[in-house]
């Protein structure tokens, strides 16, 4: 027999009676008066930024502020042949952007996350390899926990997606904080009003 | 091979190292004490995520095979390994019909609990560690000592002398901004060129077939993103049944973990991208036999948050080495007498049985229980050392001998009181880093007769 069909036919045999699984009621759960409030509060806990924004211009402004010798992706307002490009770029190519701005689609009040799937990233290296990571999010897009986000997502809608909860950062020298191991070495969440 | 106890002695011989590594576990844990408490469902969560772990052990046959079936449907390739051997060797044979040369490892206890760079490394094959505490550990040729902070046994300076060794950072600079920094643009380079990249999996989605990996670097991600192929390993444990009890594990994971409200990155994998190989490897060793023995299958619900290494008293003053496996603390304990009882039957013993570790495990592991449990079965098998099977056994006879058991307290406390030395010797294991109690005069039971009546 195959290892597949032993651990099988051991799974089958070794397992206990069957038992039910829980009814998770989303009402005993925590909520939050403001969303908005929070999100930002352990955002920026945990080492992001928040800034708000009202209108398009002035994230269009935002976008076109950087100096040009920065290597900037912009996968906001890129047209489908710029996104095509963004889409083929190799590692090594993409280890040079400077910065790189991705739409998220929600964010998390209680622990500051946002998720993210491979159709806004575009290229799924992008929002890791780039030194700095610019994430837009509209207002009325954050939810208060994990479990309401959940019921929104469709975790296989596109092959890929993450939640991203601030820089990349370690402890692990000491227990000592961080910020920038692998990836972004910030995060600005631009919050759309 | 040196028992729990040599190896711990080995640790605690220098002091402040000891205390050093107890007072930062316990920072740790503290933190996972304030994130628990700023929810206040979290008991409430601790239940649900038990019974969701409870439900999926009942019926995992059938969510392997469901898991199987998505996973292929989403174009991953699902092998099933019955053993580490297994394991190891179907890794290598991906790596020699591809021409693989570049490899970037995750963080996976299950690649270390299959000793799976040893085994490459046997053929020729180098991998590389990008978690930053791994490959410290790894440069130093020493396994990870905790299962999410692997190099929480290194001071500063012995990372910086390390890197100065191998990565040529300046001699003395312990600034960990500085030595994060050197890793940073090492890895980096590694990551560029890698081919082939190794992850862990910390939940499974039967229902989507995909799998969900966390990390707080990115490393996971820079790998498994880069490289055209991309190998999962995972324990057949990880399956949950659906993304929406995501919701509850990824509540409870990091806050029992480090304290953090969640990982920085939880990375859903579903499909390989164009062009991309992607691989899960499912891999038993000894799990289907811990789930057919009703007292310890509750193990296999761990989600490995290592809560229960920063709270016991005795891992934060022993030191993860000294558990001689790759999952340490309470919960080694649990899993690696199933794995060789022989060689394993010291680390049950290396508790005190006081339940923090059950206090704290976001799945409602009876963890002490088990340890209990497992120390019975170790003397029935008789997988205890001589020293202790004789005292167990003078024990045994003695407590089912009333009037010699009350005889011998008698001559017990007599002797205590006129001949010290005959208990505080170095013969009585019991004196070790302890000063014996003074005895009283009367036993508890002699005390209690004279009691009663009053
Ligand atoms: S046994 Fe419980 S506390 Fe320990 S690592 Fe596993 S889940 Fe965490």
């Amino acid at each position: 027999m195959s290892s597949r069909e032993n651990i099988l036919k051991a799974a089958l045999e070794n397992q206990p009676a069957f038992v039910a699984l829980p009814q998770i009621n989303l009402e005993s759960v925590i909520n939050y008066e403001n969303l908005a409030a929070q999100f930002d509060l352990i955002l920026t806990r945990i080492g992001g930024t928040v800034e708000h924004f009202e209108d398009e211009a002035s994230l269009l402004a935002r976008m076109a502020s950087h100096s040009p010798e920065e290597f900037v992706i912009n996968t906001i307002t890129a047209d489908a042949e710029g996104l095509a490009n963004i889409n083929k770029m190799n590692s090594v190519q993409l280890e040079a952007v400077d910065v790189a701005y991705v739409r998220g689609a929600l964010g998390v009040a209680e622990n500051g996350a946002v998720w993210m799937d491979e159709n806004a990233m575009v290229n799924r290296l992008l929002p890791f390899i780039c030194q700095h990571l610019v994430v837009v999010l509209k207002v009325n897009e954050i939810v208060p926990t994990m479990h309401h986000a959940y019921q929104k997502i469709e975790v296989n809608k596109t092959g890929f997606g993450s939640f991203i909860a601030g820089p990349s950062k370690t402890a692990d020298i000491e227990q000592s904080l961080v910020i920038g191991a692998h990836g972004p070495r910030s995060l600005t969440l631009l919050l759309q009003f | 091979m040196k028992s729990h106890a040599e190896a711990a002695a080995e640790f605690i011989k220098d002091g402040e190292r000891t205390d050093w590594h107890d007072e930062t576990l316990w920072f740790v844990r503290a933190k996972r004490d304030l994130a628990a408490h700023g929810l206040p469902e979290w008991e409430q969560l601790r239940d649900w995520a038990s019974e969701i772990k409870n439900h999926t052990l009942s019926n995992i046959s059938q969510y392997l095979t469901a898991f199987e079936k998505n996973a292929n449907a989403n174009g991953i390739t699902v092998h099933w390994a019955a053993d580490a051997e297994e394991h190891n060797r179907i890794i290598h044979k991906l790596i020699k019909d591809n021409g693989i040369e570049k490899i970037v490892k995750s963080k996976s206890m299950l690649t270390e609990e299959c000793h799976l760079n040893e085994y490459l490394n046997h053929h020729g094959i180098a991998t590389i560690d990008t978690d930053l505490g791994e490959r410290i550990v790894q440069l130093r040729q020493e396994p990870p000592s905790h299962i999410v902070l692997p190099a929480i046994h290194l001071k500063k300076q012995d990372v910086s002398d390390t890197f100065h060794e191998f990565l040529h950072t300046e001699k003395g600079n312990n600034d960990p901004q500085y030595l994060t920094e050197a890793a940073r643009i090492h890895l980096r380079d590694h990551f560029v060129a890698s081919e082939l990249a190794i992850t862990g999996v910390n939940f499974a989605i039967a229902e989507t077939g995909g799998f969900v990996v966390c990390t707080n670097e990115g490393n996971a991600d820079m790998g498994a993103h880069t490289a055209k192929i991309h190998v999962a390993c995972m324990g057949f444990e990880k399956l949950i049944p659906k993304a929406e009890h995501l919701g509850v594990f990824l509540r409870l994971l990091t806050r029992s973990a480090t304290g953090q409200p969640i990982t920085t990155y939880s990375s859903h994998f579903h499909r390989p991208r164009p062009g991309q190989q992607m691989h899960i490897v499912i891999v038993d060793n000894g799990r289907t036999r811990q789930l057919g023995r009703p007292d310890f299958r509750n193990s296999l619900k761990c989600i490995r948050c290592a809560a229960c290494f920063n709270t016991c008293p005795v891992y934060r003053r022993s030191g993860g080495h000294s558990y001689h496996t790759a999952v340490a603390g309470p919960i080694g304990s649990i899993l690696n007498p199933n794995l060789d009882m022989k060689a394993n039957a010291d680390l049950p013993f290396a508790s005190t049985l006081c339940g923090s570790c059950s206090n704290v495990c976001p799945v409602k592991i009876d963890i002490h229980e088990q340890l209990w449990k497992w120390r019975q079965v170790i003397v029935a098998e008789g997988y205890v050392g001589a020293g202790k099977k004789l005292s167990m056994q003078g024990m045994g006879f003695l407590f089912s001998h009333p009037n010699l058991y009350r005889f011998a307290g008698k001559m017990g406390r007599f002797f205590m009181r006129i001949a010290p030395f005959m208990v505080n010797n170095r013969l009585n294991p019991w004196y070790k880093q302890r000063e014996m109690p003074a005895p009283p005069k009367e036993s508890f039971g002699e005390w209690y007769i004279k009691n009663r009546k009053k």
